[in-house]
């Protein structure tokens, strides 16, 4: 694994709005190209065993899975620094590891332990990394938009020189308050950037049946947008890496990610009632993100497929040393409950269910 | 020494802006039509552009950006032309404001201040006349101050601003013009008020009458009027409706073993009815009477005059009820 380059094309051309597209041409190196490879490998075995535990029912409430989707968060992240700041709705856990988030933090956050990121108090949807920019982990579809133009607000009030991208999907894309946002984007020149994440089914609603116009890189109107095979890690980068220098200089611009999410919506969609079997496995065998990096380790001469592997096994034992860490990991303390309502809670009487039976003086 | 509410604040925003860089004021006409009310007056001459923003009007998305701006550290003062118009943008003072600090395990807290004229102004029908203290009043991980007077404006607001968890700011349109004696202590600029503490308006031993903004006003009257009569009303000016002061409002009561509650809002689920729970928890043995509770009339607010001042507590209200309270009544 060395850092020489190479040139890798792209999977498709890309669709630009109001903007010249960048080059199909990317530069990459056989240390990204495996890095690529385990990241995005790790993240789907993550979230397979995600899924186990939440039918083990040792996850609990809403539990939002992101394989398929994985090369947006890896494409995305290989563009940028930690100093440009992600926010983005409930499906948060890859994008959580993807800014440096351990996954003893992301098993013990969803099962309700106290080192989860969030000590157990957020749960799937609310993952945050502020040391690293990572806003979250929100649960209300369409509101982290105007949150993610406000910190790309920040941004340039404090001549930060960094990038805000604000995830969204197709079935927020219809939201009014993205389109409030975007509009103050404009009018303000903020680092903004809008990533449509359009795995084409808001919940179970199609896209063509929640929106007009499904063309959604096209849709900021007088804002720029490029459309992006958001199944290409090396497209994303590219894409990410055109967004951020554009932001800077001019101002908002929208991403859309042309993406898909192998499972349900939630732990209660199987997933299969208002798309066909057929057109996720035809996904699977054609845009599946990782076997394209795969195939591209292979021809470059990388890694032979026994070490791709073995990578897998010790990715597999990794997760599974995760899980066990965190299953050993107590839940919170029953205080934790009274912490964290204020930064500062002057004292305040704070009543549990029973206040004649539980108070607390608010720190 | 006077000063008008409307200066306090002005002033108050001023100070806090010239202290910290990080302070900026967002909202509808706060710049170059100098605020709607005036409150932001002078503060896009002295500061620039880049610390005053006169945004569209768009409250779900400007309120969402000013959030978003406080996660990164900013301290942003959101105005709503009236707080009315905040119901275009609730969920992100609710959901996106209130709560982030708290899951976030104190990663991302919130460091921002909606304020604005609340409550009933001056025959301007139902759609602008609603009170929202016990809407805010209701959401854990938020504070919400009332201020009355310009000391109260002055030093709430300062303290609002300073302090790193959203503040809900509940001023009233009719107080902006009025002006109240101010103290050279609090004319400095260090000047600041605790969050969470009520003021004793005025002392009094034979029944306690608790209120905010406004109607502090009301109920000083009323007190007058009682004192006439030989009776002694004590009068509680919340200032900060959460944090309750609960502590207070119990001493006074333990104190006088009478209570009338008053507010402008809605009587169901208020201001009044959670003071009323309070002191029927903590003080039951020491009442004398049954709580008195003088609200707004539970009709959306009518526009003739006539009908409007029915809606409306009076001073003849409060003082009906004390003496009421206080076995006085025929």
């Amino acid at each position: 694994t060395d850092t020489t380059p190479i040139t890798i094309e792209t999977s498709l051309p890309f669709t630009a709005h109001l903007c010249d597209p960048p080059s199909r041409s990317v530069e990459s190196s056989s240390q990204e190209l495996l890095t690529f490879y385990r990241t995005m490998a790790l993240m789907r075995r993550m979230e397979i065993a995600a899924d186990s535990l939440y039918k083990a029912k040792l996850i609990r409430g809403f539990c939002h899975l992101y394989d398929g989707q994985e090369a947006v968060a890896i494409g995305m992240e290989a563009a940028i620094t930690k100093k440009d700041a992600i926010i983005t709705a409930y499906r948060d856990h890859c994008l959580f590891l993807g800014r440096g988030g351990s996954l003893h933090e992301v098993f013990s956050e969803l099962m309700g332990r106290q080192d989860g990121c969030s000590k157990g108090k957020g749960g799937s949807m609310h993952f945050y990394k502020k040391e690293s920019s990572f806003y979250g982990g929100h649960g209300i579809v369409g509101a982290q938009v105007p949150l993610g133009v406000g910190i790309a607000f920040a941004q340039k009030y404090s001549k930060d020189e960094a990038v805000t991208f604000t995830m969204y999907g197709d079935g927020a894309a219809n939201q009014g308050q993205l389109f409030e946002a975007l509009n103050i984007a404009a009018l303000w020149d903020l680092p903004a950037i809008l990533v449509c994440e359009n795995n084409h089914y808001g919940m179970g609603t199609a896209e063509w049946r929640a929106a007009k116009s499904p063309s959604y890189y096209k849709r900021g109107d007088y804002v720029p947008g490029l459309k992006v095979d958001g199944m290409d890690a090396f497209a994303v980068k590219q894409a990410c890496k055109f967004a951020k220098d554009h932001a800077l200089e001019k101002g908002p611009i929208i991403l859309e990610m042309d993406t898909y999410r192998y499972h349900g919506h939630s732990m209660s969609d199987p997933g299969s009632t208002y798309r066909t079997r057929d057109e996720i496995s035809g996904v699977r065998q054609e845009r599946d993100p990782i076997e394209r990096i795969k195939k591209l380790v292979l021809s470059h001469d990388i890694a032979t497929e026994k070490e791709l592997k073995d990578m897998e096994k010790e990715i597999r034992k990794e997760v599974d040393d995760a899980i066990a860490k965190a299953k050993d990991c107590p839940m919170p303390e029953p205080s934790e409950l009274f912490t964290n309502v204020y930064v500062k809670g002057y004292g305040t009487e704070s009543f549990g269910p029973d206040r004649k039976e539980v108070k607390a003086a608010l720190p | 020494k006077e000063m008008t509410v409307r200066d306090a604040l002005n002033s108050a925003i001023d100070e806090e802006m010239s202290a910290d860089p990080k302070v900026f004021v967002m909202g509808e006409e706060v710049g170059q039509y100098q605020g709607a009310y005036k409150i932001t007056k002078g503060l896009l001459e002295k500061y620039g552009p880049e610390r005053v923003y006169d945004t569209p009007i768009t409250e779900a998305g400007f309120t969402g950006i000013g959030v978003g701006a406080a996660y990164a550290g900013l301290k942003p003062v959101v105005e709503f032309m009236t707080f009315n118009f905040s119901m275009q943008a609730i969920d992100h003072i609710i959901n996106s404001a209130a709560k982030s600090n708290y899951m976030s395990a104190g990663q991302i807290n919130v460091p921002i201040v909606f304020r604005g004229p609340n409550g009933a102004a001056a025959g301007v029908g139902a759609q602008h006349s609603q009170c929202y203290a016990a809407w805010y009043a209701s959401v854990p991980g938020l504070k919400v101050l009332t201020p009355y007077s310009a000391e109260d404006a002055r030093g709430l607001l300062k303290a609002a601003i300073r302090d790193p968890d959203p503040v809900v700011f509940l001023e009233n349109e009719l107080l902006y013009g009025e002006s109240f004696p101010i103290s050279e202590e609090a004319l400095d600029s260090s000047f600041c008020l605790p969050i969470g503490k009520a003021k004793i308006e005025r002392e009094g031993k034979d029944v306690t009458i608790t209120t905010f903004s406004k109607m502090v006003g009301f109920a000083l009257k009323a007190a007058e009027k009682l004192a006439e009569e030989g009776i002694s009303a004590e009068v509680i000016n919340l200032r900060s409706i959460r944090p309750l002061d609960r502590a207070t409002i119990n001493a006074s009561v333990r104190k006088t073993s009478r209570l009338v509650t008053v507010e402008e809002g809605f009587p169901q689920h208020g201001v009044c009815a959670e003071i009323c729970a309070s002191v029927v928890e903590e003080s039951f043995s020491y009442l004398d009477a049954p709580v008195e509770r003088i609200a707004g009339a539970d009709v959306p607010m009518p526009y003739a005059a006539n009908l409007e001042r029915l809606a409306l507590p009076q001073v003849e209200d409060i003082v009906r009820a004390a003496k009421r309270a206080c076995y006085r009544s025929k």
